[in-house]
């Protein structure tokens, strides 16, 4: 009785010790998976000849992926300079101004909606954020607009990413010691004054961690994206024109992969540009985020 | 001293603008799907599937879809847990504290977790090639438990990290293996929390439409077969808004609001499942 | 010894939402001594002390009633300017807490904020101050380096140091010496003897040994409740009370 109890033990442990290789294992298959379909057009292709060129025409084994490059690059920014002042100002007056009250309502508020699927964003964005655009606020700009548009993706992106940049910089004020704030108002100083010179400071790191965190989201984000940014092939010289982000370009094609030579390759070859950028920025706000962790001890 | 209360104030009129537009912005997505969902939901969206194609047809709902969408996330789900309880047990019972696999592990699912969900199916896509599969319930299974595996894993390492190193050692002094103890003294004592994390790899599973797109492909049939393409409610919404037509576009709304409503319920009881749990734990 | 008051606390009472930590409270701090509160953990002395400079405002749900005359002015009073109130008063807390800055710009936060830009002004500030904590030696060639690099007892004098810089009148300190190894708290508490002469000092501990190697006058507080207050001598030799004699003697704590 004895033995097989142990037998059990031991084998359940050999076990889970495979399996808790697994995580380790998927990231490290995922780079190779990718590469290994990417190669055939690594073959005839230089990177950055792929990376450079702005000729997309698949039919002729042309995949120049530069219009998608800066697509992704435009959403992203707009979406950047949206969220993060609207994410910074919210966690610090969530953070150090409301009551608790307040706070413990609006929290889990904002967490809800982390939830909502991308689809659901990408509809909203079609009924209220395109004809938005359209009819207000380009011709307030004086210029014309369809309304799909790298606007419209980046103010669909930045309102996913407010959840998790907020929720991450709340919890990094949080670790900020209460008697910091003290010592400061101690010494005579105002709230605010201690929120900008000694709050902040110590909870930087932190927080910049959050929105790498939530841009390095942003970045792969593809369907809400992809309902209203326009899906047309062209580098956007502004904010009012439409784009196509690297991620619609892999979920548009998905038809035509694999009738067209290479489509596969080169899109598989987008998948793994995209993953690597994603897994370095991840990566490094994931290092910050530990060792600000432990500097606070 | 009249600059600083100046610059104090347009601060704290600025914050707090901010903290109503990102409230605002969130209520306003909510009401819109609500409100434009709403009109067109019906009995018939929900146990129908779609008549005469779902490009052309008036009439129908989106039965395949729903179903699709709980058979693939629920796969998925399932294939979830199989890795995660383990590899969560182990990290937390089986392997010495501090140790670098449980490091290396933990922060490998850390950075898991902020892999796009369009890379989980090209990845998905790749793993297809390679076993032949063609787009299909099983290629969605595949991707979305890819996907979901570092959500649950780290809600439920979040709640089995929480049980104190003392109560494993009372466990042991009454003579008891590891594997015993993980059954019966640590999964029983978070079992609530590790309901909640499947949970919500389920709710995150159901919505995501990036995974299924290169994998699952799309039908208007219910599920038959593991091999077969199936519907899904995210790409249900997304083909139905793509239409010209506006009485199909208005499936599109009704869908979304039905996904969100099954998302939005998931969410608020796994919360209250998480506040119930952390109030009776041992510490 | 003569004890002429700079604070007169009259009737005060703090609640924390139902809790009442602060019962009726009436005393007067003499000025330019060394005043300590004594009494057992969480009985209100941290509170006592942090009204005098309102740092228990911020507190979600704090209640406060009673007055604390100061200069002339009821500090309690919500048309005071807190922040003048806080200058006039440094804060020690347990722990040494720098600000996540340079040695340097720790000590002339304050300064700044009270208005003083002058860059030769500032320096000669952190030199004067640095020596009044007896800190100056160790850290003047490296002033620009982060305060959090020093070790725990010379964060401690650094923060009396920054407390100093803003010219208060009175010093405050919360068990200043609690988490300091016995070389450092002997040298702040030597501090503490040097600066009364210029500064009115109270400070709460909860070591009867220390009470008595400081005290010109003592304050004992037992669960919110002022029991006996007095001159040093008075309360450790003569205590009225019952409660005081068996503090004092050890038996409750």
């Amino acid at each position: 009785m004895q033995s097989k109890r142990l037998l059990k033990d031991r084998l359940a442990s050999k076990f889970m010790l495979l399996l808790t290789i697994f995580p380790g294992l998927i990231v490290f298959l995922m780079v190779l998976g990718l590469y290994q379909r990417s190669r055939p057009i690594l073959a005839i292709k230089p990177l950055t000849g792929l990376i450079f060129s702005t000729s997309w025409h698949p039919l002729n084994g042309e995949f120049g992926l530069f219009p998608f490059i800066m697509g992704t690059l435009w959403v992203t920014a707009v979406a950047a300079a949206i969220a993060i002042p609207l994410c910074l100002l919210t966690a610090i007056y969530l953070s150090e101004y409301v009551q608790k009250k307040v706070r413990e309502w609006t929290k889990p508020f904002i967490d809800l909606l982390a939830g909502i699927p991308s689809v659901v964003y990408g509809v909203w964005g079609v009924l209220v954020v395109v004809p938005l655009i359209k009819n207000i606020i380009a011709p307030f700009f004086g210029t014309f607009s369809t309304g799909y548009s790298v606007l419209a993706g980046g103010i669909v992106l930045a309102i996913m990413v407010f959840p998790i940049i907020i929720h991450v910089s709340l919890e990094v004020f949080g670790s900020v010691p209460y008697e910091l704030r003290e010592a400061s108002w101690a010494l005579g100083a105002t709230k605010w004054q201690t929120v900008k010179h000694v709050v902040i400071r110590k909870a930087m790191p932190g927080v910049i961690a959050a929105i790498v965190l939530g841009l390095s989201r942003a970045f792969g984000e593809t369907m809400a994206v992809l309902m209203v940014v326009g899906n047309v092939i062209k580098v956007p010289s502004s904010v009012f024109d439409p784009a196509y982000p690297l991620p619609a370009l892999i979920a548009n094609n998905y038809g035509e992969m694999l009738s067209v030579p290479l489509y596969d390759s080169a899109l598989l070859l987008t998948s793994l540009v995209l993953l690597l950028v994603v897994l370095f920025f991840s990566i490094v706000a994931r290092v910050v985020l530990i060792s600000v962790e432990r500097s606070i001890q | 001293m009249d600059r600083r209360k100046i610059e104090e104030s347009i601060f704290k009129w600025l914050m707090f603008t901010s903290t109503l537009i990102i409230i605002f912005s969130l209520v306003l997505i909510l009401a819109t799907v609500i409100v434009k969902g709403m009109p067109a939901l019906n009995g018939a969206m929900i146990t129908q599937t779609p008549k005469g194609g779902y490009y052309l047809g008036r009439e129908g709902g989106v039965l395949n879809a729903i179903v699709g969408s709980l058979y693939l996330a629920g796969g998925a789900t399932f294939l979830a847990v199989l890795i995660s309880l383990p590899v969560v047990l182990y990290l937390n019972v089986y392997a010495r504290r501090g140790s670098r696999l449980v490091a290396f592990t933990r922060f490998s699912l850390d950075v898991l977790w902020g892999v796009p969900s369009i890379i989980y199916g090209a990845f998905g896509f790749t793993i297809m090639l390679f076993f032949g599969l063609r787009a299909s319930l099983l290629g969605g299974i595949i991707a979305v438990s890819l996907l979901i595996l570092p959500i649950m894993s780290r809600a439920m390492d979040e709640v089995v990290r929480m049980v104190p190193e003392e109560l494993l050692q009372a466990s042991y002094a009454l003579g008891t293996t590891r594997f015993e103890t993980a059954l019966k003294v640590v999964v029983r004592q978070t079992l609530p929390g590790i309901l909640t994390a499947i949970l919500i790899a389920f709710g995150r599973g159901i919505g995501d439409a990036a995974s299924v797109i290169l994998t699952a492909g799309f039908t208007d049939n219910i599920p038959y077969s593991l091999f077969r393409p199936v519907a899904t409610l995210p790409l249900a919404i997304f083909f139905q808004l793509g239409t010209p037509f506006p009485e199909v576009q208005q499936r599109a709304y009704a869908s979304a609001l039905i996904l969100t409503v099954v998302i939005l319920i998931i969410s608020m009881v796994s919360r209250i499942l998480t506040r119930r749990f952390t109030k009776h734990i041992v510490k | 010894m003569e004890f002429k008051t700079h604070i007169s606390v009259k009737n005060l009472n703090v609640f924390y939402g139902n809790e009442q930590a602060l019962k009726n409270i009436t005393v007067d701090i003499p000025g330019k001594r060394i005043t300590v509160i004594i009494g057992p953990s969480g009985c209100g002395k941290t509170t006592l002390l942090k009204s005098f400079n309102r740092l228990i405002d911020p507190v979600d749900g704090v209640r406060v009633s009673g007055k604390v005359l100061f200069d002339g002015e009821d500090i309690l009073d919500p048309k005071v300017e807190v922040t003048q109130i806080r200058r006039k008063m440094g804060l020690l807390f347990q722990k040494p807490y720098p600000l996540p800055m340079s040695i340097y710009d720790n000590v002339t936060y304050g300064p700044k904020i009270h208005g003083i830009r002058n860059k030769r002004e500032l320096d000669k500030i952190v030199e004067y101050y640095l020596k009044q904590a007896s800190l100056w030696d160790e850290v003047k060639d490296r002033l620009h380096q982060p305060a959090s690099k020093l070790s725990l007892g010379q964060q401690q004098r650094l923060c009396l140091a920054r407390g100093l810089a803003v010219e208060p009148e009175i010093i405050l300190g919360d068990e200043p010496t609690s988490a300091l190894d016995p070389k450092s708290s002997q040298r702040i508490e030597q501090r503490f003897l040097e600066l009364k002469n210029e500064y009115t000092i109270v400070i709460v501990t909860h070591i009867l040994r220390q009470a008595k190697r400081l005290a010109d006058y003592v304050v004992f507080l037992y669960f919110g409740e002022l029991i006996e207050h007095g001159p040093a001598e008075d309360i450790f030799e003569n205590p009225k009370r019952e409660m005081t004699k068996e503090y004092i003697k050890g038996i409750i704590s």
